[in-house]
This record gives C-alpha cells, sequence and structure tokens, in this order.
C-alpha cells in the first residue's frame, strides 16, 4: 500500500515535472540493471515504479517494448535497447533516449528480456497511467476497458489523475464513473467510499451490482464462546430456524474441526462389515441386521467395547450447538460501508426489479404479437369463414420455406427478405385456393370432417417438406441491419427483430380491417358468412369469394411464416409448434372478431410471460400452466374475450 | 322385436370368431408355442396393433356413436401404458437391486433398498426421490387400479369441465387436443416425475418372470385379444341398447335429446370417461408389448391418428374401427419398416419411408371427400344394408349436435 | 281452472334488441292455446324460455302444482318436469327407426345407469305401437325415421312427445310444410292431445288456428297484443294494424 502512494504521489510529481525535466531512461535502467535482465514478480515492483516515475518522454515505449519482449540487452556492457530482427541471427538495436539506431548485433551478442506473466501484469498495470493520458481517444478507451475487466487499487490513482486532463467528455464521463466504483471498492478513505456508494445508489449498471456485491458478501462462521471483536457481522443465526437448521450448523462444527463427525449409515454399514466376527456383529447375527434399529443396537455394542467411534447422538449435537455461537460475517471489514452497500442495493434492487417488469412487458409484447402473427391467418378462415384448417401451420412452414428457397437465390440478406415477403403470400395464396377448390368447399357444412381431412393435408405437407428439405434445420438470416437491440439500459432491451415483427402485427392488423370494413371482398366475405343464400341472391359469387378469402387467409400465414422463421428454426414441424396456439389465440379471443383475436394474442402471451417468470427454468411448465388455464378459462367466457352476441349464436 | 343381443348383432359373433381364430393361428404359428413361422418381433406387433384396434373401438364409440371428435384418447392411451410401466419398472428395478446388495456382507435395510431403486430409475434425471405419483408403485395391484383410475379421473375432471360450458363441435376437438399437448409437454419437464423424455423402459421385462420373450409375447398377445373381445362386446352391448339410442341422438341432434329429458351433459360425460378407461387398459396392455413408453406417444398427432384409422375404417359401427386400426397401422408398419419395395421412375425413386405419410394422408383426404362410411361401408355393399335417405340432408354422422339446422340455414 | 304455467314481467333483450319485452302469459290444466303473430314477435323466443333454452333478463316463469321457478332448472330437468316441446322443423333421430325413436321418449328414468340397463318390456312395445297407431305410423315401425315423408316425421315427433307423457306441450309450427290431408290429422293429434293436458300451439296459418278453435293468444313486438277466441282478436284493430300494415 505504501507503494501504491509512493507511486501515486510519484506520478503527480512526474507530471508536473515531465516537461521541465527531459531525463534519460537508460540510467534508470542501468540503475536496476540486475533485476532488470533477471526480473522476477517479488523484487521488480520498484524497478516498474522508479521508470514509471522517472518522468522521461520513453518510459512509456520502453514499459511496452518490454512487455512485447522487444527489449534486448547488450552482454557487453549490460545497456538496454529496443531490438528488431533484420535476419536469423542478427538484431537491430534502437537506443531509448536517442531513438537512434546503434547498429546491428548478433544474437549471440545480445540477451532477450522475457518477463514472465506476472510481471508483465505488473508492467501492464504501470502502462494504464500512461494509456489513460495518450493523446489516441482509442487507447484510453482500451485502457478504461481493461480497468473495467480487471479493477484493482493500483488503478486508481492514475485514473483519478487523468480525469481532469480529459479532452473527450464521453470517456471523461466513463472515466470519472470508474474513479467513482474503484473508489467503493479500493479506497482508504471510509467516508470518501460510503460517499461514492451513495452517489452510485439507484446506477443500474451491473458493474455497480458487480462492484456493491463483493462487500455485502457474507460468510458463515463460528466461534466458542463469544463473537470474536473486530469482525464486520452481518447477523447472528439460531440454529434450529428454517434458513439455517441444525444440521447445517452441525455440519459447519464438522467443516470447521470444532466436532466429531456424524457416523453416516454409509460408515455404519463399512464399520459393521468390518466387524463381522463368526458371522454376528456386536452380539447380533448379521442376517438381522436389516433394520436400522438393529444396526444401531450392534454399532452401539461395538462402540462400548471401543471398536468404533462412537454414535453422536441428538443430545450430542445438541450441546455441541449450545456450546458454540454462529454468525455471518461481511468480507468487508467497515460496517459503515457494509450498511451503506446493503442500502444502495437495497435501492438498486427495486429499480431493477421494476425495469425488469418493463423487459417483462416488452417480452410478452413481442411474445403476443408473434402469436397474433401466427393466428390472423386462423381468424379469417376459421374466425370468419368457420373453415376449421388443420393445416394453417404448414401454411407457415410454407411461407418460411418460401422466404429459405428466395434466399439461396438472392444472396442479399434486405433484397431477399423484400422479394420473399410477397412471393411467400403468393405461393401460399396459391396453397390456399387450390385447398379450398379441391377439398374444403365439399365439406362446408361439416367442420369436423374438414378438420380431418385439413389434417390429412397438414400430414402430407410436413412429410413433404421433409422430403424436400430434410430434416435439419434451414436458416433463414435476417437482414444485417435488424441484427441487434434497442437497448435502454442495462436491465431492458429488446430486439431489432422483435420491434419488427411487433410493427409487422400492427400492419397487418390494419390490412385486415382496411380489406374487411373498407373493400368489395371484406363486404362480400361478411355477406357470404352470414348468410350465402342471400349473397348468392344479390349476385355475389360464394365460391369465388369463399376461395379468395380462403386464400387471403392462407397468404397472411405465408407471410407471417416468413417473420416468424427469422427468429426461430425452419423446419419442416414449424407449423406443429405453432397451431394449436394458434387455434387457442383465436378461440380465447373470441371467434370472427379481430379485436378478439388480438386480445386473446396478448392475454396468451403476457400470461406465458408471467409464468416464465415465477418459474424461469422451465418454459414447458409455462405451456403446460397457460393450456390448463385456457381450459379453465373457456369454462367462464365459453365465447371468448371478446364474444358476438345475439340470437345468431344462441344456436 | 324382442330378441336377444347376439341374435340382433351378427356381427358381435362373426367378430369374435374371427379374433379367436387369429389369435389360434398366430399362437400356432409362433416362435414361443408352435411352429415358429411368425417371428416374435412380429407377434409383438400384432399384439399392439390388437391393443389399437380397442383404442379404436373406444375412439369409435366417442365418436362414432356419440359425435364427440376427441383428440385426446391416446392421451389416455398413454397414461395407461405409464401407470403399468410404473410397476413394471418399479418391480424390476427392485429385484436388481435386492440382486446386487445381497451381495454385500451386511443386508440392506428396507430404506436402502428403496434409496436404490430411486437412484436407478430416476439417475437419468438428477434425482433420487421417489415422487408422489409413485407412491403405489410397489403394489401391482394398486397400480392396476391407477391403469384406470388416473386416466378416468382425467377424464371424468376435463369432460365435466367441457361438456358443463356446453363446448361442442370443433371447438371441443380443438380443446382435447389443447388437453393431450399439456399433458405431453408436462410429462416432457423432467421434475414430472416420470422420467421427462426418458419415459420409462424395459417394460417388455415382466418381473419375476423366466419366460423368454416368445412366450410373454404370446401372453401379451392371448391377453390384447381378450381384452379387445370382452371390449368389444361390452362396446356392442352398451349401443345396441337404449343408452346406444341416446348417445346416436345426442350424435345427431342434441337439442332434441335435451328436450326430451335426458342431461345430455352427463351421458357424455360417462361416455368420454368410459371410453377414456377403454382407452387406458389397451395402453396398459400395449406398452409392455412395445418395451418403452416415452411422453412423445402422447403428443397430439398420435389422436389424430387414431382418429385417421377410425375414419378410414368407418365410423359409427364398431368393426369399422377395428378394420382401419388394424389395417392402416399394419400398413404404416409395412411402408415405415422398410418392407415394401421402392419404386424407380428413372429420374427419381420413390422411397416408402419417405413417402408413406405423403400417401396416408392424402388418401385420408380421399377417404374423408369420398367415402365417409370408409372401408366400412364395402361391408354394405354385401350386406346391402342401406342408410335413411334424408331427402337431399345428408348429413354424416360426424356432424356435431345442431350442425344440421346450422347447415341448412 | 287450474293454472299450469304462469310467466310473468319477463324480458329479453339481444344485443339491444329486445325480444320479449314484459310478457305475461298463463295457461291451465287441459287447455289447448294458440298463439300468433307476425316474423319477429317472439314466439320461438317465448318457448325458449319456457324450456329453458334461453335464460330471461327479468321476469318470473312458474310450474305446477307446487309452484316451481323454471329459471333455476336446465332444459333436461324442464322436460323431466313435464314440458314436452316441438321444434318448427321436424326433429326425429334420422338413423333409428321409428320404434327406437318412440323408445327413448318414452316416460322412463333418464339417469345414465337405469338407461343402460334398461331393455324395453312387453308393456312398453305395447305402448310405442298404440302411440304409432295413433300417429298412423304403426307400419313404419321398424323403418329408419329418416326414410319418412315430412309430414310423418312430423307426426313422429308429435307422437314422442306424447310418449314423454308432458302436462304441458309446445308446438313450433306444427303444419308447415303439410298437405290438407296431413293438418287435418295433425289437427286431430293436437285436439286429442289437449284432452288430458295442456298444448300450446305456435302458428302463422289462420286457417289451422281457426280449426284448432281454442282461445288465441296475439304476440307482437315481444308482449301479448290481444287474447281470446280467434274471432274476437281477428276484429281487435290492433290485431288488424299489425297484421296487415299500418
Amino acid at each position: 500500500m505504501i507503494r501504491l502512494y509512493f507511486a501515486g504521489f510519484a506520478l503527480l510529481l512526474s507530471c508536473l515535472t515531465a516537461t521541465a525535466q527531459d531525463a534519460n531512461i537508460q540510467p534508470i535502467l542501468q540503475e536496476y540493471q540486475a533485476e532488470i535482465a533477471k526480473s522476477s514478480r517479488k523484487t521488480i515492483g520498484p524497478v516498474i515504479d522508479a521508470i514509471a516515475s522517472s518522468g522521461s518522454p520513453h518510459a512509456q515505449l520502453m514499459l511496452e517494448t518490454w512487455a512485447a519482449k522487444n527489449i534486448w540487452m547488450r552482454k557487453s556492457d549490460g545497456l538496454f535497447f529496443v531490438g528488431e530482427k533484420t535476419d536469423t541471427k542478427s538484431y537491430l538495436l534502437t537506443d531509448f533516449d536517442s531513438g537512434d539506431v546503434v547498429g546491428s548485433y548478433p544474437k549471440s551478442d545480445l540477451k532477450q528480456l522475457k518477463p514472465n506473466s506476472g510481471v508483465r501484469a505488473m508492467i501492464a498495470t504501470a502502462l494504464v497511467q500512461f494509456q489513460l493520458m495518450d493523446p489516441d481517444a482509442a487507447k484510453r478507451q482500451d485502457a478504461l476497458t481493461s480497468i473495467q475487466r480487471d479493477p484493482g487499487p493500483a488503478l486508481l490513482a492514475p485514473l483519478r489523475t487523468s480525469i481532469d486532463s480529459e479532452p473527450d467528455p464521453t470517456l471523461k464521463a466513463q472515466k470519472q464513473r470508474l474513479e467513482r466504483l474503484l473508489t467503493i471498492g479500493y479506497d482508504q478513505d471510509t467516508k470518501t467510499r460510503v460517499d461514492a456508494i451513495e452517489d452510485m445508489s439507484g446506477e443500474l449498471g451491473v458493474d455497480v451490482r458487480a462492484t456493491l456485491n463483493p462487500l455485502v458478501a457474507k460468510t458463515l462462521n463460528v466461534a466458542t464462546g463469544d463473537i470474536p471483536t473486530g469482525v464486520n457481522v452481518a447477523a447472528t443465526l439460531e440454529p434450529g430456524t428454517d434458513q439455517f437448521s441444525k444440521a447445517d450448523a452441525y455440519d459447519l462444527l464438522v467443516a470447521k474441526g470444532m466436532a466429531p463427525a456424524l457416523v453416516s449409515s454409509g460408515d455404519m454399514r463399512s464399520a459393521l462389515a468390518a466387524n463381522i466376527e463368526g458371522g454376528r456383529v456386536g452380539g447380533i447375527p448379521v442376517a438381522q441386521l436389516d433394520t436400522d434399529a438393529a444396526r444401531n443396537a450392534a454399532y452401539a455394542a461395538l462402540a462400548d467395547a471401543g471398536k468404533v467411534p462412537p454414535l453422536i447422538t441428538q443430545a450430542d449435537m445438541d450441546t455441541a450447538l449450545a456450546s458454540h455461537v454462529f454468525f455471518e460475517t461481511f468480507a468487508e471489514p467497515s460496517a459503515e460501508v457494509t450498511t451503506a452497500a446493503t442500502d444502495a442495493l437495497k435501492a438498486i434492487n427495486l429499480k431493477v426489479g421494476l425495469n425488469q417488469a418493463l423487459d417483462l412487458t416488452l417480452d410478452a409484447l413481442s411474445l403476443a404479437s408473434i402469436y397474433f402473427l401466427a393466428a390472423i391467418g386462423l381468424a379469417i378462415t376459421f374466425g370468419v369463414m368457420g373453415v376449421i384448417n388443420m393445416a394453417h401451420g404448414e401454411f407457415i412452414m410454407m411461407g418460411a420455406y418460401t422466404g429459405y428457397v428466395v434466399q439461396q437465390i438472392i444472396p442479399d440478406h434486405t433484397l431477399s427478405i423484400i422479394v420473399a415477403i410477397p412471393m411467400a403470400f403468393a405461393v401460399t395464396f396459391a396453397a390456399g385456393v387450390a385447398m379450398e377448390r379441391l377439398v374444403i368447399r365439399w365439406l362446408y357444412d361439416r367442420p369436423l370432417e374438414t378438420l380431418l381431412a385439413t389434417f390429412g393435408i397438414s400430414i402430407a405437407l410436413q412429410q413433404l417438406a421433409k422430403n424436400i428439405f430434410g430434416t435439419q434445420a434451414r436458416p433463414l438470416t435476417a437482414p444485417g441491419w435488424l441484427d441487434g437491440a434497442l437497448v435502454v439500459n442495462d436491465v431492458v432491451s429488446i430486439s431489432f427483430i422483435r420491434i419488427a415483427i411487433f410493427i409487422l402485427a400492427l400492419v397487418f392488423l390494419g390490412v385486415f380491417l382496411f380489406i374487411m370494413k373498407r373493400t368489395r371482398l371484406g363486404l362480400e366475405t361478411r355477406a357470404v358468412t352470414q348468410n350465402p343464400r342471400m349473397a348468392a341472391s344479390m349476385g355475389i359469387n360464394p365460391g369465388k369469394v369463399n376461395m379468395l378469402t380462403f386464400g387471403f387467409g392462407s397468404g397472411i400465414a405465408g407471410i407471417a411464416g416468413v417473420a416468424i422463421g427469422l427468429f426461430a428454426k425452419v423446419t419442416s414441424e414449424l407449423g406443429n409448434d405453432y397451431i394449436v396456439q394458434s387455434f387457442m389465440t383465436v378461440v380465447v379471443g373470441g371467434v370472427g372478431n379481430i379485436w378478439g383475436t388480438l386480445a386473446g394474442a396478448a392475454m396468451i402471451g403476457f400470461f406465458q410471460k408471467g409464468i416464465e417468470w415465477l418459474n424461469p427454468s422451465n418454459t414447458l411448465a409455462a405451456q403446460t400452466y397457460m393450456i390448463a388455464f385456457i381450459i379453465i378459462f373457456i369454462q367462464f367466457r365459453p365465447r371468448g374475450i371478446i364474444a358476438l352476441k345475439g340470437r345468431a349464436v344462441g344456436d | 322385436m324382442q330378441r336377444s343381443f347376439i341374435a340382433k348383432n351378427p356381427s358381435v359373433l362373426i367378430f369374435l370368431a374371427c379374433l379367436a381364430l387369429f389369435t389360434l393361428i398366430v399362437t400356432v404359428l409362433s416362435e414361443g408355442f408352435g411352429v415358429g413361422v411368425v417371428s416374435t418381433s412380429f407377434v409383438k406387433t400384432l399384439g399392439k396393433t390388437l391393443c389399437l384396434c380397442l383404442v379404436a373401438v373406444a375412439m369409435d364409440l366417442i365418436w362414432g356413436f356419440t359425435g364427440i371428435l376427441s383428440l385426446g384418447h391416446f392421451a389416455f392411451f398413454g397414461l395407461g401404458g405409464y401407470m403399468i410401466g410404473m410397476w413394471l419398472m418399479y418391480e424390476r428395478t427392485r429385484l436388481i437391486v435386492v440382486e446386487s446388495l445381497s451381495q454385500t456382507e451386511i443386508p440392506p435395510t428396507k430404506s436402502e433398498i428403496i434409496d436404490g431403486i430411486g437412484n436407478q430409475i430416476f439417475g437419468v434425471v438428477g434425482s433420487s426421490d421417489f415422487p408422489l405419483i409413485w407412491a403405489f408403485s410397489d403394489s401391482l395391484f394398486l397400480q392396476l387400479a391407477m391403469v384406470v383410475l388416473v386416466p378416468g379421473l382425467l377424464a371424468l375432471v376435463f369432460g365435466w369441465l367441457a361438456f358443463r360450458s356446453r363446448v361442442t363441435g370443433v371447438y371441443l376437438s380443438i380443446l382435447t387436443q389443447a388437453m393431450t399437448l399439456a399433458l405431453a409437454l408436462y410429462l416432457f419437464q423432467n421434475d414430472s416425475g416420470l422420467r421427462g423424455n426418458n419415459g420409462l423402459s424395459g417394460l417388455q421385462n415382466l418381473p419375476g418372470v423366466a419366460a423368454s420373450q416368445d412366450e410373454v409375447s404370446l401372453w401379451f398377445l392371448w391377453a390384447s385379444a381378450l381384452a379387445l373381445g370382452l371390449g368389444y362386446l361390452l362396446a356392442a352391448w352398451v349401443v345396441s341398447g337404449k343408452l346406444g339410442s341416446v348417445i346416436l341422438g345426442i350424435r345427431d341432434n342434441e337439442a332434441r335429446v335435451r328436450f326430451l329429458g335426458y342431461s345430455v351433459e352427463t351421458y357424455k360425460l360417462v361416455v368420454f370417461t368410459f371410453t377414456a378407461c377403454i382407452a387406458a387398459i389397451a395402453g396398459a396392455l400395449y406398452y409392455p408389448q412395445a418395451g418403452i413408453i416415452n411422453p412423445a406417444e402422447i403428443a397430439p398427432i398420435a389422436s389424430i391418428y387414431l382418429a385417421v384409422w377410425v375414419a378410414i375404417g368407418g365410423r359409427g359401427r364398431l368393426y369399422g374401427a377395428v378394420i382401419g386400426a388394424a389395417f392402416v397401422s399394419l400398413l404404416s408398419t409395412w411402408f415405415t419398416g422398410g418392407q415394401a419395395p421402392d419404386i424407380p421412375l428413372g429420374f427419381y425413386t420413390i422411397k416408402w419411408v419417405d413417402w408413406w405419410l405423403v400417401l396416408l394422408g392424402l388418401s385420408f383426404v380421399a377417404v374423408t371427400l369420398f367415402t365417409p362410411k370408409g372401408m366400412g361401408g364395402l361391408v354394405d355393399l354385401l350386406t346391402q344394408r342401406k342408410s335413411p335417405n334424408r331427402h337431399g340432408a345428408n348429413l354424416g354422422p360426424d356432424d356435431g349436435a345442431l350442425r344440421e339446422q346450422e347447415a341448412s340455414q | 281452472m287450474n293454472t299450469l304455467l304462469e310467466v310473468s314481467g319477463v324480458s329479453v333483450t339481444f344485443d339491444g334488441f329486445r325480444a320479449i319485452n314484459n310478457l305475461s302469459f298463463q295457461i291451465g290444466d287441459a287447455e289447448l292455446r294458440a298463439v300468433i303473430g307476425p316474423n319477429g314477435a317472439g314466439k320461438t323466443t317465448f318457448m325458449d324460455i319456457v324450456t329453458g333454452k334461453t335464460r330471461p333478463d327479468e321476469g318470473r316463469v312458474i310450474w305446477g302444482d307446487k309452484s316451481q321457478s323454471l329459471l333455476k332448472m336446465n332444459e333436461a330437468k324442464i322436460a323431466q318436469a313435464g314440458i314436452g316441446r316441438k321444434f318448427q322443423k321436424p326433429t326425429v333421430f334420422e338413423d333409428q327407426t321409428v320404434q327406437e325413436n318412440l323408445l327413448i321418449a318414452l316416460k322412463k328414468p333418464r339417469g345414465w345407469l337405469s338407461v343402460l340397463m334398461y331393455r324395453p318390456s312387453t308393456a312398453d312395445l305395447e305402448k310405442t305401437a298404440n302411440l304409432a297407431q295413433e300417429i298412423g305410423l304403426l307400419d313404419a315401425l321398424s323403418r329408419k325415421s329418416g326414410e319418412l315423408s315430412h309430414g310423418q316425421k312430423q307426426w313422429l315427433e308429435i307422437g314422442m312427445l306424447l310418449a314423454q307423457e308432458p302436462r304441458l306441450l309446445l308446438v313450433d309450427e306444427p303444419a308447415a310444410g303439410m298437405t290438407p290431408q296431413e293438418r287435418e290429422h295433425t289437427t286431430d293429434l293436437l285436439l286429442e292431445a289437449a284432452k288430458t293436458r295442456a298444448v300450446v300451439v305456435v302458428e302463422h296459418d289462420m286457417e289451422f288456428v281457426r280449426r284448432l278453435n281454442c282461445k288465441v293468444t296475439v304476440l307482437h313486438e315481444g308482449s301479448v297484443l290481444a287474447e281470446g277466441s280467434l274471432d274476437h282478436v281477428t276484429s281487435n284493430q290492433n290485431v288488424i294494424d299489425v297484421y296487415l300494415g299500418r
């Protein structure tokens, strides 16, 4: 620590005097010639300090060269030079101070300085002060990053010194923040540290938590009699509570060597096995040792005979526990600091919690928009037309594969996505129209048969995709500008793809509303759905309208497929993963109402994220509970969140 | 009009005779007790097929007769398999553990044995404690009761919730599918207590039985045939009586039945639960022959295949379901097992392993479109059974209740 | 005369449309009543309320000697209590024989266990034969009911209702789509039935109602417009306005 002060002081001094004094580095090197030539972690400290604080303009160059193992000592006079290899045998030496080339020397005349990693680390620390003031902003940034990665007490002083002269405001802010963090961790003055902690309280950064957490890390400890003085006690523990059971307490005693170990059932077993005498252990026949009671008795007999250590009874344990005191200590010795750190962490955790809730909401929103995307095509075919299409998932899959194929042909990702979206619509629109014409229109009044027939198509399409594209996942790569995430702070962030999907969902909603409410097709669709005969008598061709509507719903599924393919793996099972959820979204929302689908998607998305938040490790469980919840939900609102009322549905 | 049950239903007698003959022939040709023409693995396939026929009978009862397209009966089938699998696995592991512990000098205590079994069974999911659902796994009798009780209870609770809220038609189908998916996802978890996606394995070995698989496979074949025979008889008896009339009525016109004073929900619940129990028994016989059960067996797709079998066989008649299940599942085994010859087209060779599902899917569409009566319709051609002339309102029997009105609107 | 069914102050709204508006209606034992009214007058909704299919927003529906409220019962319970209903379209179980149709309807325990164990006794078969005789379908007993003509299906449905032995029979447009002879038979059936129980017939056709020769209730916009003999109500100015337009 004293050395640190010295270094800091020397550095200040050198800063002040550097311009005045144009000291040469070679004399200092010569002063420590022996230590430098044969460097070791133990002895090199003062040497590095001396070089760093020499005020020589060449000190930084020397240290850097040293760390890079490019310093060579001329054996003849012991002077140090920068060495540059000219050919296999000889090196070109350059003087530090003058920068002049001294000449070329054969390798045999020279000795290379090879500082070990410990020494290099020390050199690096010493170099930080130079790097922090380096005229190159990128180097200063590097220095800061290296301090963040590997903070230490020695870095505090150079960092503080460098703040005032920092010209770049961004770097300056970074330096100031880092200074606060280092102050919390390493400053000598308690008051300064507490102030720094209070300054940083309420900061969301992971670095702040990483600085504070070690301060309040607790260690379990035990002492005989009273708690020793001079430790920063976090809490005194009473054995036998929920948090700290008697067994835990006794284990701690055993671990600290303050009590004899319990005889485990395995130990007892081997002890018994080792003491079989004539088919008996402690007078009990071996065959009878198949109960715990008999084993205990046999062991007790052995213990009485002194052949094994005695069994530790509950009473023994209690006595041992009673004569000891259990407590938790902070690693940080100063109580003021730990109190301030605990308070600051509490404030931070509250803020983190709020931000996590926000993050979760964003996640849920994005999941909801995915469900909405997957379900919106279904909202048309199932919700509006009442046709149940189990192959809807396969249309999503077809859309995703279309995107993949387009990307194989057009390598530019942005362009290929722009082409893929209408292509996917066209492909699935055609597939939908073909399916409607060939299968579904024969089954309009037989919904269960529609379900089965479309399921047959779904099996066939899935297997077809497997035959064409294989079973392995195909990539559908998002354009570069969709990579990355919108980072609000260290807790809240959302990836651009998800934002794009959210926007796409909104666009779909708009398109759906526009087509249904503002176009001829929408009007005719609604007319045909409500009363096909009446619509037919008014000159609408129900067959054509049904065909177009079904094609439209399928086409939207195709576009959704491209979007889903961007973040999910494109496999032949892609549709399977979405079909049940999609139907649930439509049913829960309320059939025949796009706002219902939206509400359904939102509810399912938020609910699923909510469960995942409660049990983060288990997304399977989240899905299970979500479905169970939906089944129960339908009990209370059999017609969904937004239900159509009236005689039309009064069946 | 008052004739005996058999006289009114000659098909039952024919079916039972065929089943008995089939069992006899397989036994005679088997490796275990006969001349050895039929391999043991094929005997197992046939035994499994019989179980699939039984679950198809259950499916036909609930779908073909009651009009509820349940996409959840394979879940009950799987649950039945899990229940018997728990005993098989526990007992077999117990024997192994006892055997290995008896080698040691000190005889093991009860808790040591149980810990050993737990370690063996749950080691793969990083646990060693027995979950609560294994509470009865040490008793064959109780676990056999669980085969019926657990799926039955699930069906009862789910059915009560679903029917009470008057969910019908495709909505009900989707709901049952969701139930199946939820169950499968639940079982996929490691902490479900049923070994997650590892499932239960080694079920083909009957604990404490020294007989070879050649013989065991035949025992199971006989048991499966017996179960199928009894199940078929019971189902035929149920549908031939007034209860059959009522559930057919529910299928064709739910509201009429309700206004006649029958509690439609109760009837649906009874049939749903009853068929779930039959499915569970079929599953309990199937999985010891398959040797392994895992959650993938319960996936919604399996239940949909069940509907496919029944539809291809011809719903609304019990033998149709049996024919469909046997035909499609055996054909499926043949195609996917690589035994079917490839068809070289010159530029492309059709490998049936890859193309069988495409064929199945498309033929299923064709059956739905062109022959709604399925293969059972062929029998009609022979017996000249006529379906009623509905004066143009020819609605398939699968039409959910009330659909007649809606369709003709 | 004993009141069998009393509906008072009942209103139902569908999506803002008042289908039934403060409707009150009474019928006694063994009474035949015709309910007429233009389209949308609420005739079918009225039946829906009595049979438990639709729950009214307000009002009371009181049934029988014990003055039970029907509003708390479900459709099956109401049917068991003795209210039979015939739909506008003939709804019989087309895949089953006439006899099976009648057997299902026969007044017997409705629980699933007793239904499972039920085997028709000779008396039951005789009863179905008698009913079939009454509705003119004795020859068709073993035919599938789907093969029957439209009129025969209507009769079969009436026969099923009679087999149910209800105390109140609600019949929705029984004569729709029938030939004159068939209508006559239907009239006879209803008149015969009304001797032992209450019958409410909803009908459009004035001729048919005239032949029933009973008290008539005119519904309009969800409430009772007039009540009395057919001649009385047809001379009522309000009724003329509603039927012929203002």
